[in-house]
């Protein structure tokens, strides 16, 4: 599993390099390499069309609900460990504290995170992964880039996912049959999250590829600042009369 | 006797005091963040409610949207800020038929929105503004079953008429914003009238299928 992603990588780079910039006339967005990043964009729909989609969209209407949430449970609750250590990284100790909770009371109260017994008590959660460290370190998340299977990223985000995949414990899980039907387990529990937010994206966008990529970059953006809209990421029309 | 009479008259007047009181603030003019929990709650209880928007029924959904929300939403400034540096160049017609097929369109997206409403609970995040400001920013989260919280925020504009919401923020991502690329995008390839052939055919789909959630949910 681990060498396929690294593979997916090596070969999404290698494209990226030989990729001639393009550009549509969208001033605002920092996407050099959009041809290329058009054509993973299709390519991931197609295998999300093709695969991923329909497994979600089963998954979602066949299993209990009270199944769902133990399995996106028991995954947030491996994901909140390296929520912690980002946190921490981030200088962000009471944050990082809150997590250290959530993982303590999860794992034992909560039958080793299948309960999110801390959500209820209040202690809520904060995703936080590598990419959004490296930002809060002041690294500019440069060009917007489509991973092949993995999907919007930019070029921060990129060098920080090898990190964020040996920083998840279940990366360490064995045997390997396990860990790898777990892995296909995550991801089709949390596309199923998706799948209300990505139908009505479906409906309403103009030309998707532009409106993911805005999306992604503000939101991105925000993650990083750790929040609520402010006043200034909601830009002022550029030179209009109020 | 006596005095049980007279405590309901005295609640009996208490209540209508109230209710006054409560019919002048609204006609004075409500703060934005009440006025955002206000159509909150409003949406939220109908919603989790209504028989009919449970079954899915597309029409009803849009009614609600109609009724509760568009109200309190000013188009042709999110039209305006969607269009950008380009909304000068368009003739008021141009300005007229664009704010009516991005309406549209926003119409469907809230209704696709609402129609999704199903145990989350809204969280209202303490309010910061100057009494003078006119340009305001409410956040609130949707507080999940399962997941991480989701982040929605409201930016809303005084007019005379009230507060009139211009602008939505969900996970961090402005609407506008998310808008502005695509339309620059549609505008640089084929000019407004282009932009607005474009949504006038994309409304025309979402209405075929909103038509088929109709059937479906009869």
């Amino acid at each position: 599993m681990k060498s396929m992603t690294r593979s997916i990588l090596l070969v999404g780079m290698l494209l990226l390099g030989g990729c001639a910039t393009t550009d549509s006339g969208s001033a605002d967005a920092n996407d050099p390499f959009e041809s290329y990043n058009r054509s993973m964009f299709k390519f991931n729909d197609a295998v999300d069309n093709a695969v991923l989609k329909p497994a979600a969209t089963a998954y979602k209407d066949n299993l209990p609900s009270f199944v769902q949430t133990a399995i996106s449970n028991f995954f947030g609750n491996i994901g909140d460990v390296w929520t912690m250590v980002n946190n921490l990284l981030q200088g962000k100790v009471e944050h990082g504290l809150n997590d250290m909770m959530r993982v303590a009371v999860n794992t034992t109260m909560g039958f080793g995170g299948v309960l999110d017994i801390a959500s209820e008590a209040g202690i809520q959660k904060h995703k936080e992964d590598f990419g959004q460290t490296l930002g809060k370190w002041g690294v500019a998340p440069g060009p917007y880039v489509v991973l092949p299977l993995f999907g919007p990223s930019t070029v921060r985000d990129t060098a920080a996912f090898p990190v964020n995949i040996y920083g998840d414990p279940w990366t360490y899980t064995t045997p390997v049959s396990v860990r790898n039907t777990g892995a296909v387990i995550r991801v089709v529990d949390q596309r199923a999250q998706l799948l209300g937010a990505s139908n009505l994206l479906e409906d309403v966008a103009l030309d998707r590829y532009i409106f993911v990529r805005s999306a992604y970059l503000q939101s991105r953006a925000n993650d990083v600042r750790d929040g609520a809209g402010s006043e200034d990421d909601a830009k002022k029309p550029d030179g209009l009369a109020p | 006797m006596n005095t049980l009479k007279k405590v309901i008259w005295a609640a009996v007047a208490g209540c209508m005091l109230m209710l006054a009181g409560g019919a002048m603030a609204q006609t004075k003019q409500e703060a934005p963040d009440a006025l955002i929990k206000r159509i909150s709650e409003d949406v939220m209880a109908t919603a989790k409610s209504d028989k009919a928007i449970k079954n899915g029924d597309a029409h009803r959904v849009q009614q609600i949207v109609e009724e509760k929300i568009l109200p309190y939403v000013d188009f042709q400034r999110t039209t305006m800020l969607a269009t950008g540096r380009y909304w000068r160049d368009a003739s008021d017609e141009q300005k007229k038929r664009l704010t009516e097929e991005f309406r549209s369109l926003l119409v469907y997206t809230y209704a696709g929105a609402i129609a999704q409403i199903r145990d989350q609970q809204l969280e209202y995040k303490p309010f910061r503004a100057d009494p003078s400001d006119t340009d305001v920013i409410v956040n609130t989260q949707v507080i999940q079953p399962r997941g991480t919280p989701i982040q929605l925020s409201y930016r809303l504009e005084k007019k005379d008429s009230g507060w009139k919401i211009y602008d939505i923020n969900v996970l961090g991502a402005w609407l506008v914003q998310a808008y502005k690329d695509s339309f620059a995008s549609e505008i640089g390839k084929s000019g407004i009238d282009g932009l607005i052939k474009t949504l006038a055919e994309k409304n025309k789909k979402l209405a075929i299928s909103f038509a088929q959630k109709v059937k479906q949910a009869s």
